[in-house]
Protein backbone atom coordinates (compact mmCIF):
# COMPACT_ATOMS: atom_id res chain seq x y z
CA UNK A 1 0.00 0.00 0.00
CA UNK A 2 2.79 2.41 0.85
CA UNK A 3 4.24 2.14 -2.64
CA UNK A 4 0.84 2.98 -4.06
CA UNK A 5 0.72 6.03 -1.79
CA UNK A 6 4.09 7.33 -2.95
CA UNK A 7 2.93 6.74 -6.47
CA UNK A 8 0.04 9.05 -5.89
CA UNK A 9 2.32 11.75 -4.55
CA UNK A 10 5.01 11.65 -7.24
CA UNK A 11 4.44 13.66 -10.40
CA UNK A 12 4.75 10.68 -12.74
CA UNK A 13 2.27 8.82 -10.57
CA UNK A 14 -0.24 11.63 -10.81
CA UNK A 15 0.18 11.94 -14.59
CA UNK A 16 -0.23 8.20 -14.82
CA UNK A 17 -3.49 8.35 -12.88
CA UNK A 18 -4.88 11.07 -15.11
CA UNK A 19 -4.00 9.06 -18.20
CA UNK A 20 -5.62 5.96 -16.73
CA UNK A 21 -8.80 7.80 -15.94
CA UNK A 22 -8.93 9.53 -19.32
CA UNK A 23 -7.97 7.00 -21.99
CA UNK A 24 -8.99 9.45 -24.71
CA UNK A 25 -6.34 11.87 -23.51
CA UNK A 26 -3.70 9.14 -23.63
CA UNK A 27 -4.83 8.23 -27.10
CA UNK A 28 -4.59 11.83 -28.22
CA UNK A 29 -1.10 12.15 -26.74
CA UNK A 30 0.03 8.96 -28.47
CA UNK A 31 -1.35 10.06 -31.80
CA UNK A 32 -0.28 13.67 -31.72
CA UNK A 33 3.41 13.34 -32.72
CA UNK A 34 2.92 10.89 -35.63
CA UNK A 35 -0.12 12.78 -36.88
CA UNK A 36 1.70 16.09 -36.70
CA UNK A 37 4.65 14.65 -38.58
CA UNK A 38 2.76 12.77 -41.28
CA UNK A 39 -0.11 15.23 -41.46
CA UNK A 40 1.96 18.38 -41.70
CA UNK A 41 5.07 17.23 -43.53
CA UNK A 42 3.63 14.57 -45.78
CA UNK A 43 0.02 15.51 -46.44
CA UNK A 44 1.07 19.16 -46.50
CA UNK A 45 3.59 18.34 -49.21
CA UNK A 46 1.07 16.34 -51.22
CA UNK A 47 -1.33 19.28 -51.11
CA UNK A 48 1.48 21.62 -52.13
CA UNK A 49 2.09 19.36 -55.12
CA UNK A 50 -1.57 19.19 -56.03
CA UNK A 51 -1.94 22.96 -55.87
CA UNK A 52 1.10 23.50 -58.08
CA UNK A 53 -0.37 21.25 -60.74
CA UNK A 54 -3.22 23.76 -61.16
CA UNK A 55 -0.81 26.61 -61.84
CA UNK A 56 0.62 27.13 -65.28
CA UNK A 57 3.80 28.42 -66.80
CA UNK A 58 3.96 31.60 -68.82
CA UNK A 59 5.25 30.62 -72.24
CA UNK A 60 7.08 33.89 -72.83
CA UNK A 61 8.71 34.60 -69.50
CA UNK A 62 9.01 30.99 -68.32
CA UNK A 63 7.71 32.06 -64.90
CA UNK A 64 5.00 30.30 -62.96
CA UNK A 65 1.63 32.06 -63.10
CA UNK A 66 -0.11 31.61 -59.77
CA UNK A 67 -3.68 31.37 -61.05
CA UNK A 68 -5.75 28.22 -60.88
CA UNK A 69 -6.18 26.71 -64.33
CA UNK A 70 -6.56 23.32 -66.02
CA UNK A 71 -4.20 24.36 -68.80
CA UNK A 72 -1.30 22.30 -67.45
CA UNK A 73 -3.43 19.17 -67.30
CA UNK A 74 -4.44 19.89 -70.90
CA UNK A 75 -0.78 19.73 -71.86
CA UNK A 76 -0.64 16.11 -70.69
CA UNK A 77 -2.79 15.24 -73.69
CA UNK A 78 -0.34 16.65 -76.22
CA UNK A 79 1.00 13.70 -78.27
CA UNK A 80 4.54 13.89 -76.86
CA UNK A 81 3.33 13.80 -73.26
CA UNK A 82 0.49 11.39 -73.89
CA UNK A 83 2.97 8.92 -75.43
CA UNK A 84 5.00 9.02 -72.23
CA UNK A 85 1.97 8.08 -70.16
CA UNK A 86 0.92 5.25 -72.50
CA UNK A 87 4.47 3.90 -72.67
CA UNK A 88 4.79 3.85 -68.88
CA UNK A 89 1.41 2.18 -68.33
CA UNK A 90 2.22 -0.45 -70.98
CA UNK A 91 5.56 -1.18 -69.37
CA UNK A 92 4.01 -1.37 -65.91
CA UNK A 93 1.36 -3.80 -67.15
CA UNK A 94 3.87 -6.02 -68.96
CA UNK A 95 6.17 -6.09 -65.93
CA UNK A 96 3.23 -6.94 -63.66
CA UNK A 97 2.01 -9.83 -65.81
CA UNK A 98 5.51 -11.24 -66.28
CA UNK A 99 6.33 -11.03 -62.59
CA UNK A 100 3.10 -12.85 -61.71
CA UNK A 101 4.11 -15.66 -64.07
CA UNK A 102 7.69 -15.90 -62.78
CA UNK A 103 6.69 -15.49 -59.14
CA UNK A 104 3.97 -18.14 -59.09
CA UNK A 105 6.11 -21.32 -59.16
CA UNK A 106 8.48 -19.93 -56.52
CA UNK A 107 5.62 -18.92 -54.25
CA UNK A 108 3.78 -22.16 -54.90
CA UNK A 109 6.75 -24.35 -54.12
CA UNK A 110 7.62 -22.36 -51.00
CA UNK A 111 4.03 -22.42 -49.75
CA UNK A 112 3.11 -26.06 -50.43
CA UNK A 113 6.26 -28.17 -50.52
CA UNK A 114 9.08 -26.44 -48.68
CA UNK A 115 9.32 -27.45 -45.01
CA UNK A 116 11.67 -26.63 -42.17
CA UNK A 117 15.10 -25.60 -43.41
CA UNK A 118 13.97 -25.46 -47.02
CA UNK A 119 11.22 -23.05 -46.05
CA UNK A 120 13.65 -20.76 -44.26
CA UNK A 121 15.96 -20.94 -47.26
CA UNK A 122 13.17 -19.86 -49.61
CA UNK A 123 12.15 -17.08 -47.25
CA UNK A 124 15.67 -15.69 -46.92
CA UNK A 125 16.18 -16.36 -50.63
CA UNK A 126 13.39 -13.93 -51.45
CA UNK A 127 14.06 -11.50 -48.63
CA UNK A 128 17.73 -10.85 -49.37
CA UNK A 129 17.20 -9.75 -52.97
CA UNK A 130 14.16 -7.74 -51.87
CA UNK A 131 16.21 -5.74 -49.41
CA UNK A 132 19.53 -5.56 -51.27
CA UNK A 133 20.39 -2.15 -52.51
CA UNK A 134 18.18 -1.07 -55.38
CA UNK A 135 20.99 0.72 -57.16
CA UNK A 136 23.34 -2.23 -56.80
CA UNK A 137 20.72 -4.42 -58.42
CA UNK A 138 20.31 -2.00 -61.30
CA UNK A 139 24.08 -1.79 -61.57
CA UNK A 140 24.37 -5.58 -61.71
CA UNK A 141 22.06 -5.55 -64.72
CA UNK A 142 24.10 -2.87 -66.40
CA UNK A 143 27.02 -5.30 -66.15
CA UNK A 144 24.90 -8.21 -67.38
CA UNK A 145 23.27 -6.46 -70.33
CA UNK A 146 26.36 -4.59 -71.55
CA UNK A 147 27.44 -5.40 -75.10
CA UNK A 148 30.68 -6.91 -73.76
CA UNK A 149 28.86 -8.48 -70.79
CA UNK A 150 27.92 -11.96 -69.66
CA UNK A 151 24.79 -12.47 -71.80
CA UNK A 152 26.59 -11.76 -75.05
CA UNK A 153 29.44 -14.00 -73.92
CA UNK A 154 27.08 -16.84 -73.03
CA UNK A 155 25.04 -16.84 -76.24
CA UNK A 156 28.23 -16.49 -78.28
CA UNK A 157 29.93 -19.41 -76.56
CA UNK A 158 27.02 -21.73 -77.33
CA UNK A 159 26.84 -20.38 -80.87
CA UNK A 160 23.47 -18.68 -80.54
CA UNK A 161 24.69 -15.13 -81.04
CA UNK A 162 22.49 -14.77 -84.12
CA UNK A 163 19.36 -15.25 -81.97
CA UNK A 164 20.31 -12.28 -79.82
CA UNK A 165 20.89 -10.25 -82.99
CA UNK A 166 17.44 -11.17 -84.30
CA UNK A 167 15.90 -10.22 -80.96
CA UNK A 168 17.63 -6.86 -80.97
CA UNK A 169 16.58 -6.19 -84.58
CA UNK A 170 12.88 -6.27 -83.62
CA UNK A 171 11.61 -2.74 -84.11
CA UNK A 172 10.65 -0.63 -81.05
CA UNK A 173 11.65 -3.13 -78.34
CA UNK A 174 15.09 -3.85 -79.85
CA UNK A 175 18.14 -1.61 -80.03
CA UNK A 176 21.90 -1.50 -80.43
CA UNK A 177 22.46 -3.68 -77.39
CA UNK A 178 20.28 -5.05 -74.63
CA UNK A 179 21.30 -2.24 -72.32
CA UNK A 180 19.76 0.41 -74.57
CA UNK A 181 16.57 -1.45 -75.48
CA UNK A 182 13.11 -1.79 -73.95
CA UNK A 183 13.84 -5.50 -73.48
CA UNK A 184 16.64 -4.50 -71.13
CA UNK A 185 14.45 -2.02 -69.23
CA UNK A 186 11.77 -4.68 -68.91
CA UNK A 187 14.22 -7.28 -67.56
CA UNK A 188 15.56 -4.91 -64.92
CA UNK A 189 12.06 -3.90 -63.80
CA UNK A 190 11.06 -7.56 -63.63
CA UNK A 191 14.12 -8.44 -61.60
CA UNK A 192 13.89 -5.55 -59.16
CA UNK A 193 10.16 -5.88 -58.37
CA UNK A 194 9.82 -9.69 -58.52
CA UNK A 195 10.16 -10.26 -54.73
CA UNK A 196 7.27 -7.83 -54.16
CA UNK A 197 5.08 -10.24 -56.12
CA UNK A 198 6.39 -13.48 -54.62
CA UNK A 199 5.66 -12.64 -50.97
CA UNK A 200 1.93 -11.82 -51.17
CA UNK A 201 1.27 -14.69 -53.60
CA UNK A 202 3.03 -17.06 -51.21
CA UNK A 203 0.99 -15.67 -48.30
CA UNK A 204 -2.24 -16.25 -50.24
CA UNK A 205 -1.24 -19.79 -51.24
CA UNK A 206 -0.33 -20.71 -47.68
CA UNK A 207 -3.88 -19.98 -46.66
CA UNK A 208 -5.31 -22.49 -49.18
CA UNK A 209 -6.37 -25.47 -47.04
CA UNK A 210 -4.93 -28.79 -48.21
CA UNK A 211 -8.26 -30.61 -47.87
CA UNK A 212 -9.77 -28.30 -50.47
CA UNK A 213 -7.33 -29.72 -53.02
CA UNK A 214 -8.07 -33.27 -51.89
CA UNK A 215 -11.78 -32.61 -52.19
CA UNK A 216 -11.23 -31.34 -55.70
CA UNK A 217 -9.39 -34.46 -56.80
CA UNK A 218 -11.88 -36.70 -54.96
CA UNK A 219 -14.58 -35.09 -57.02
CA UNK A 220 -12.72 -36.19 -60.12
CA UNK A 221 -10.85 -33.05 -61.12
CA UNK A 222 -7.54 -33.54 -62.89
CA UNK A 223 -4.47 -31.72 -61.57
CA UNK A 224 -4.88 -29.16 -64.29
CA UNK A 225 -8.53 -28.58 -63.39
CA UNK A 226 -7.75 -28.24 -59.70
CA UNK A 227 -5.07 -25.72 -60.54
CA UNK A 228 -7.32 -23.77 -62.86
CA UNK A 229 -10.52 -23.79 -60.76
CA UNK A 230 -9.30 -24.00 -57.16
CA UNK A 231 -5.73 -22.80 -56.74
CA UNK A 232 -5.63 -19.85 -59.12
CA UNK A 233 -8.88 -18.25 -57.90
CA UNK A 234 -7.72 -18.57 -54.29
CA UNK A 235 -4.30 -17.13 -55.13
CA UNK A 236 -5.82 -14.24 -57.04
CA UNK A 237 -6.05 -11.79 -54.09
CA UNK A 238 -2.33 -12.37 -53.51
CA UNK A 239 -1.53 -11.73 -57.15
CA UNK A 240 -3.57 -8.53 -57.09
CA UNK A 241 -1.80 -7.45 -53.90
CA UNK A 242 1.59 -8.10 -55.50
CA UNK A 243 0.54 -6.30 -58.65
CA UNK A 244 -0.17 -3.17 -56.61
CA UNK A 245 3.54 -3.04 -55.81
CA UNK A 246 4.90 -4.00 -59.21
CA UNK A 247 2.53 -1.64 -60.99
CA UNK A 248 2.98 1.33 -58.67
CA UNK A 249 6.75 0.94 -58.44
CA UNK A 250 7.13 0.73 -62.21
CA UNK A 251 4.88 3.74 -62.74
CA UNK A 252 6.95 5.93 -60.46
CA UNK A 253 10.47 4.78 -61.25
CA UNK A 254 12.74 7.12 -63.14
CA UNK A 255 16.14 5.61 -62.45
CA UNK A 256 15.91 2.24 -64.21
CA UNK A 257 14.82 3.62 -67.62
CA UNK A 258 17.49 6.29 -67.30
CA UNK A 259 20.28 3.77 -66.77
CA UNK A 260 19.08 0.82 -68.84
CA UNK A 261 16.93 1.68 -71.83
CA UNK A 262 16.35 3.84 -74.85
CA UNK A 263 16.26 7.60 -74.58
CA UNK A 264 12.46 7.71 -74.73
CA UNK A 265 11.02 9.00 -71.46
CA UNK A 266 8.84 7.39 -68.79
CA UNK A 267 6.54 9.33 -66.43
CA UNK A 268 9.14 9.45 -63.67
CA UNK A 269 11.79 10.83 -65.99
CA UNK A 270 9.34 13.43 -67.30
CA UNK A 271 8.61 14.59 -63.74
CA UNK A 272 12.30 14.80 -62.99
CA UNK A 273 13.16 16.62 -66.20
CA UNK A 274 10.34 19.16 -65.91
CA UNK A 275 11.02 20.08 -62.30
CA UNK A 276 14.78 20.20 -62.81
CA UNK A 277 16.40 21.78 -65.84
CA UNK A 278 13.15 22.86 -67.50
CA UNK A 279 11.89 24.51 -64.30
CA UNK A 280 8.29 23.74 -65.29
CA UNK A 281 7.08 22.70 -61.84
CA UNK A 282 3.36 22.83 -62.73
CA UNK A 283 3.80 20.31 -65.56
CA UNK A 284 6.02 18.12 -63.37
CA UNK A 285 3.32 18.20 -60.69
CA UNK A 286 0.60 17.35 -63.22
CA UNK A 287 2.71 14.41 -64.43
CA UNK A 288 3.15 13.24 -60.84
CA UNK A 289 -0.62 13.31 -60.32
CA UNK A 290 -1.03 10.76 -63.16
CA UNK A 291 0.39 7.80 -61.20
CA UNK A 292 -1.62 8.89 -58.14
CA UNK A 293 -4.85 8.82 -60.14
CA UNK A 294 -4.00 5.51 -61.82
CA UNK A 295 -3.04 3.95 -58.50
CA UNK A 296 -6.19 5.25 -56.80
CA UNK A 297 -8.29 3.56 -59.48
CA UNK A 298 -6.19 0.44 -59.24
CA UNK A 299 -6.44 0.28 -55.44
CA UNK A 300 -10.18 0.76 -55.61
CA UNK A 301 -10.44 -2.21 -57.96
CA UNK A 302 -8.04 -4.24 -55.82
CA UNK A 303 -10.11 -3.54 -52.72
CA UNK A 304 -13.15 -4.96 -54.43
CA UNK A 305 -11.12 -8.12 -55.15
CA UNK A 306 -10.26 -8.44 -51.46
CA UNK A 307 -6.55 -7.98 -52.11
CA UNK A 308 -5.86 -6.14 -48.87
CA UNK A 309 -6.45 -9.23 -46.77
CA UNK A 310 -3.49 -10.83 -48.53
CA UNK A 311 -1.01 -8.06 -47.77
CA UNK B 1 -1.47 -30.47 -58.03
CA UNK B 2 -0.65 -33.80 -56.39
CA UNK B 3 -1.88 -34.72 -52.98
CA UNK B 4 1.53 -36.37 -52.46
CA UNK B 5 4.29 -34.41 -50.73
CA UNK B 6 6.69 -34.33 -53.71
CA UNK B 7 6.57 -31.49 -56.16
CA UNK B 8 6.52 -32.16 -59.88
CA UNK B 9 9.78 -31.79 -61.79
CA UNK B 10 8.55 -28.83 -63.81
CA UNK B 11 7.50 -26.94 -60.69
CA UNK B 12 10.79 -27.66 -58.93
CA UNK B 13 12.81 -26.50 -61.94
CA UNK B 14 10.75 -23.32 -62.28
CA UNK B 15 11.14 -22.53 -58.57
CA UNK B 16 14.89 -23.13 -58.63
CA UNK B 17 15.31 -21.14 -61.83
CA UNK B 18 13.38 -18.29 -60.20
CA UNK B 19 15.62 -18.27 -57.15
CA UNK B 20 18.74 -18.36 -59.35
CA UNK B 21 17.36 -15.44 -61.36
CA UNK B 22 17.08 -13.52 -58.08
CA UNK B 23 20.58 -14.32 -56.85
CA UNK B 24 23.01 -14.70 -59.76
CA UNK B 25 23.03 -10.99 -60.67
CA UNK B 26 24.05 -10.09 -57.12
CA UNK B 27 26.81 -12.73 -57.14
CA UNK B 28 28.10 -11.27 -60.38
CA UNK B 29 28.79 -8.01 -58.53
CA UNK B 30 31.18 -9.92 -56.26
CA UNK B 31 33.13 -11.19 -59.26
CA UNK B 32 33.37 -7.76 -60.85
CA UNK B 33 34.84 -6.27 -57.66
CA UNK B 34 38.02 -8.23 -58.42
CA UNK B 35 38.32 -7.61 -62.16
CA UNK B 36 41.44 -6.01 -63.64
CA UNK B 37 39.42 -4.45 -66.46
CA UNK B 38 38.67 -0.79 -65.78
CA UNK B 39 37.34 0.54 -69.10
CA UNK B 40 34.38 -1.71 -69.84
CA UNK B 41 32.14 -4.34 -68.29
CA UNK B 42 33.94 -7.17 -70.09
CA UNK B 43 32.97 -10.75 -69.23
CA UNK B 44 34.78 -12.97 -68.39
CA UNK B 45 37.17 -10.65 -66.52
CA UNK B 46 40.65 -10.70 -68.12
CA UNK B 47 42.26 -11.05 -64.69
CA UNK B 48 41.61 -10.82 -60.97
CA UNK B 49 43.14 -8.34 -58.53
CA UNK B 50 42.69 -6.95 -55.02
CA UNK B 51 44.03 -3.57 -56.09
CA UNK B 52 40.66 -1.79 -56.25
CA UNK B 53 39.90 -2.42 -52.60
CA UNK B 54 42.93 -0.31 -51.69
CA UNK B 55 42.00 2.39 -54.19
CA UNK B 56 38.45 2.55 -52.82
CA UNK B 57 39.75 2.72 -49.25
CA UNK B 58 41.71 5.83 -50.17
CA UNK B 59 38.79 7.67 -51.78
CA UNK B 60 37.60 10.55 -49.59
CA UNK B 61 34.33 11.05 -51.54
CA UNK B 62 33.26 7.46 -50.82
CA UNK B 63 33.90 7.92 -47.08
CA UNK B 64 32.00 11.21 -47.00
CA UNK B 65 29.01 9.68 -48.75
CA UNK B 66 29.09 6.69 -46.42
CA UNK B 67 29.25 8.93 -43.33
CA UNK B 68 26.30 11.01 -44.51
CA UNK B 69 24.28 7.88 -45.28
CA UNK B 70 24.91 6.44 -41.83
CA UNK B 71 24.04 9.73 -40.15
CA UNK B 72 20.80 10.15 -42.11
CA UNK B 73 19.78 6.52 -41.61
CA UNK B 74 20.46 6.63 -37.85
CA UNK B 75 18.50 9.81 -37.19
CA UNK B 76 15.62 8.80 -39.49
CA UNK B 77 15.45 5.40 -37.83
CA UNK B 78 15.25 6.96 -34.36
CA UNK B 79 12.46 9.32 -35.43
CA UNK B 80 10.63 6.52 -37.20
CA UNK B 81 10.90 4.24 -34.17
CA UNK B 82 9.34 6.85 -31.87
CA UNK B 83 6.56 7.85 -34.29
CA UNK B 84 5.89 4.29 -35.47
CA UNK B 85 5.62 2.91 -31.93
CA UNK B 86 3.30 5.71 -30.78
CA UNK B 87 1.08 5.18 -33.78
CA UNK B 88 1.02 1.40 -33.34
CA UNK B 89 0.22 1.75 -29.63
CA UNK B 90 -2.68 4.08 -30.37
CA UNK B 91 -4.11 1.99 -33.20
CA UNK B 92 -3.86 -1.31 -31.35
CA UNK B 93 -5.18 -0.18 -27.96
CA UNK B 94 -8.41 1.44 -29.03
CA UNK B 95 -11.01 1.53 -31.72
CA UNK B 96 -11.74 5.10 -32.58
CA UNK B 97 -13.04 7.24 -35.37
CA UNK B 98 -10.48 7.60 -38.15
CA UNK B 99 -8.45 4.54 -37.15
CA UNK B 100 -8.45 3.17 -40.70
CA UNK B 101 -7.43 6.58 -42.00
CA UNK B 102 -4.37 6.55 -39.75
CA UNK B 103 -3.20 3.18 -41.05
CA UNK B 104 -3.62 4.53 -44.56
CA UNK B 105 -1.74 7.72 -43.69
CA UNK B 106 1.23 5.71 -42.40
CA UNK B 107 1.34 3.44 -45.45
CA UNK B 108 0.82 6.19 -48.02
CA UNK B 109 4.46 7.41 -48.22
CA UNK B 110 5.60 4.04 -49.57
CA UNK B 111 2.36 3.06 -51.30
CA UNK B 112 2.62 6.06 -53.59
CA UNK B 113 5.49 6.00 -56.08
CA UNK B 114 8.71 7.41 -54.64
CA UNK B 115 8.76 10.14 -57.23
CA UNK B 116 5.45 11.50 -55.89
CA UNK B 117 6.78 11.62 -52.33
CA UNK B 118 9.99 13.17 -53.62
CA UNK B 119 8.52 15.93 -55.71
CA UNK B 120 5.85 16.69 -53.08
CA UNK B 121 8.51 17.28 -50.45
CA UNK B 122 10.60 19.29 -52.87
CA UNK B 123 7.77 21.59 -53.85
CA UNK B 124 6.85 22.01 -50.17
CA UNK B 125 10.46 22.93 -49.31
CA UNK B 126 10.44 25.36 -52.21
CA UNK B 127 7.21 27.02 -51.13
CA UNK B 128 8.41 27.27 -47.53
CA UNK B 129 11.89 28.50 -48.57
CA UNK B 130 13.66 25.71 -46.68
CA UNK B 131 17.20 25.25 -48.05
CA UNK B 132 18.26 21.69 -48.89
CA UNK B 133 20.45 20.17 -46.23
CA UNK B 134 20.99 17.00 -44.21
CA UNK B 135 17.82 17.97 -42.34
CA UNK B 136 15.65 17.91 -45.46
CA UNK B 137 17.01 14.46 -46.37
CA UNK B 138 16.14 13.22 -42.87
CA UNK B 139 12.64 14.73 -43.05
CA UNK B 140 11.96 12.70 -46.18
CA UNK B 141 13.52 9.47 -44.96
CA UNK B 142 11.83 9.47 -41.55
CA UNK B 143 8.47 9.92 -43.28
CA UNK B 144 8.67 6.70 -45.27
CA UNK B 145 10.52 4.76 -42.54
CA UNK B 146 7.64 5.11 -40.05
CA UNK B 147 5.68 2.43 -41.85
CA UNK B 148 8.16 -0.45 -41.35
CA UNK B 149 8.46 0.22 -37.63
CA UNK B 150 4.69 0.63 -37.42
CA UNK B 151 4.02 -2.68 -39.23
CA UNK B 152 6.33 -4.62 -36.95
CA UNK B 153 5.08 -2.96 -33.77
CA UNK B 154 1.39 -3.29 -34.65
CA UNK B 155 1.79 -7.03 -35.26
CA UNK B 156 3.46 -7.47 -31.87
CA UNK B 157 0.98 -5.27 -29.97
CA UNK B 158 -1.77 -7.46 -31.35
CA UNK B 159 -0.19 -10.47 -29.64
CA UNK B 160 0.50 -8.63 -26.38
CA UNK B 161 -2.46 -9.49 -24.22
CA UNK B 162 -4.30 -6.64 -22.54
CA UNK B 163 -4.61 -8.62 -19.32
CA UNK B 164 -0.84 -8.40 -18.75
CA UNK B 165 -1.08 -4.62 -18.74
CA UNK B 166 -4.08 -4.75 -16.40
CA UNK B 167 -2.27 -7.16 -14.08
CA UNK B 168 0.66 -4.79 -13.90
CA UNK B 169 -1.62 -1.89 -13.03
CA UNK B 170 -3.47 -3.98 -10.45
CA UNK B 171 -0.15 -4.76 -8.77
CA UNK B 172 0.41 -1.04 -8.31
CA UNK B 173 2.60 -0.07 -11.24
CA UNK B 174 1.76 3.24 -12.89
CA UNK B 175 1.51 3.69 -16.67
CA UNK B 176 5.18 4.56 -17.05
CA UNK B 177 6.34 1.60 -14.98
CA UNK B 178 4.01 -0.66 -16.93
CA UNK B 179 5.46 0.66 -20.16
CA UNK B 180 9.03 0.24 -18.92
CA UNK B 181 8.69 -3.24 -17.38
CA UNK B 182 5.85 -4.92 -19.26
CA UNK B 183 5.25 -3.37 -22.66
CA UNK B 184 8.80 -2.50 -23.69
CA UNK B 185 10.33 -5.96 -23.02
CA UNK B 186 7.47 -7.52 -24.96
CA UNK B 187 7.68 -5.33 -28.04
CA UNK B 188 11.47 -4.88 -27.83
CA UNK B 189 12.53 -7.38 -30.48
CA UNK B 190 9.80 -6.22 -32.85
CA UNK B 191 11.03 -2.65 -32.45
CA UNK B 192 14.62 -3.74 -33.03
CA UNK B 193 13.60 -5.60 -36.18
CA UNK B 194 11.55 -2.61 -37.37
CA UNK B 195 14.47 -0.33 -36.62
CA UNK B 196 16.90 -2.48 -38.60
CA UNK B 197 14.59 -2.58 -41.57
CA UNK B 198 14.03 1.19 -41.34
CA UNK B 199 17.80 1.66 -41.29
CA UNK B 200 18.22 -0.56 -44.35
CA UNK B 201 15.40 1.26 -46.14
CA UNK B 202 16.87 4.68 -45.46
CA UNK B 203 20.46 3.60 -46.17
CA UNK B 204 19.41 2.44 -49.63
CA UNK B 205 16.89 5.13 -50.62
CA UNK B 206 17.66 7.11 -53.74
CA UNK B 207 14.50 8.34 -55.46
CA UNK B 208 13.18 10.58 -52.69
CA UNK B 209 16.73 11.61 -51.80
CA UNK B 210 17.49 13.00 -55.25
CA UNK B 211 14.68 15.51 -54.66
CA UNK B 212 15.59 16.52 -51.13
CA UNK B 213 19.39 16.42 -51.07
CA UNK B 214 20.67 19.54 -52.78
CA UNK B 215 24.44 19.31 -53.24
CA UNK B 216 25.14 16.58 -50.69
CA UNK B 217 25.64 12.98 -51.73
CA UNK B 218 24.50 9.98 -49.72
CA UNK B 219 26.04 6.67 -50.77
CA UNK B 220 23.15 5.81 -53.16
CA UNK B 221 23.38 9.28 -54.72
CA UNK B 222 27.11 8.75 -55.17
CA UNK B 223 26.40 5.41 -56.87
CA UNK B 224 23.75 6.96 -59.08
CA UNK B 225 26.23 9.57 -60.29
CA UNK B 226 28.72 6.80 -61.05
CA UNK B 227 26.05 4.90 -62.94
CA UNK B 228 25.03 7.86 -65.07
CA UNK B 229 28.57 9.15 -65.67
CA UNK B 230 31.11 6.42 -64.81
CA UNK B 231 34.40 7.85 -63.62
CA UNK B 232 36.19 4.85 -62.16
CA UNK B 233 34.20 1.68 -62.74
CA UNK B 234 36.24 -0.65 -60.49
CA UNK B 235 35.68 1.62 -57.48
CA UNK B 236 31.93 1.45 -58.14
CA UNK B 237 32.20 -2.35 -58.31
CA UNK B 238 33.89 -2.51 -54.91
CA UNK B 239 31.41 -0.09 -53.32
CA UNK B 240 28.52 -2.11 -54.77
CA UNK B 241 29.87 -5.29 -53.22
CA UNK B 242 30.39 -3.70 -49.82
CA UNK B 243 26.86 -2.24 -49.89
CA UNK B 244 25.39 -5.70 -50.62
CA UNK B 245 27.28 -7.23 -47.69
CA UNK B 246 26.34 -4.34 -45.41
CA UNK B 247 22.60 -4.60 -46.14
CA UNK B 248 22.56 -8.38 -45.62
CA UNK B 249 23.41 -8.01 -41.92
CA UNK B 250 20.38 -5.98 -40.74
CA UNK B 251 18.04 -8.13 -42.86
CA UNK B 252 19.32 -11.38 -41.40
CA UNK B 253 19.25 -9.77 -37.94
CA UNK B 254 15.63 -8.68 -38.34
CA UNK B 255 14.73 -12.15 -39.57
CA UNK B 256 16.27 -13.90 -36.54
CA UNK B 257 14.62 -11.48 -34.12
CA UNK B 258 11.12 -12.14 -35.41
CA UNK B 259 11.26 -15.62 -36.95
CA UNK B 260 9.38 -17.29 -34.08
CA UNK B 261 6.25 -15.27 -34.75
CA UNK B 262 3.80 -15.55 -37.58
CA UNK B 263 4.60 -11.96 -38.44
CA UNK B 264 8.13 -12.17 -39.74
CA UNK B 265 9.78 -8.83 -40.34
CA UNK B 266 10.49 -7.48 -43.75
CA UNK B 267 7.76 -9.05 -45.77
CA UNK B 268 6.31 -5.64 -46.48
CA UNK B 269 9.08 -3.39 -47.69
Amino acid sequence: MSSADTNHQSLTGRISDVLWRKPRLLLALLLLPPLLWLGVIYIGSLIALLVQSFFSIDEFSGLIRYELTLKTYGELFRPANYDIIIRTVLMASTVTIASAIVAFPIAYYAARYARGRMKALFYIGVMLPLWSSYLVKVYAWKLILAKEGIITWMVDSVGLGFLLDILLRIPIIGGNSLSVSYIGTFLVFLYVWLPFMILPVQAALERVPGNLLEASSDLGASNRQTFRHVIVPLALPGIVAGSIFTFSLTLGDYIIPQIVGSSRLFIGQAVYAHQGTAGNIPLAAAFAVVPIVIMAGYLWMAKKQGAFDAL
Amino acid sequence: MHSSQRAGLGLRLAAIAGLLFLHLPILLIFLYAFTTEDRSYQFPPPGLTLKWFGVTWGRADVWEALALSIKVASVSTLIAMVLGTLCAAAVSRARFFGREAISLLVILPIALPGIVTGISLRSAFNLADIPYSTLTIILGHATFCVVVVYNNAVARFRRLSGSMVEASMDLGANSFQTFRYIILPNIGTALMAGGMLAFALSFDEVIVTTFTAGQQATLPIWMLEELVRPRQRPVTNVVAMVVVLATFLPILGAYYLTRSGSDTAGSGK
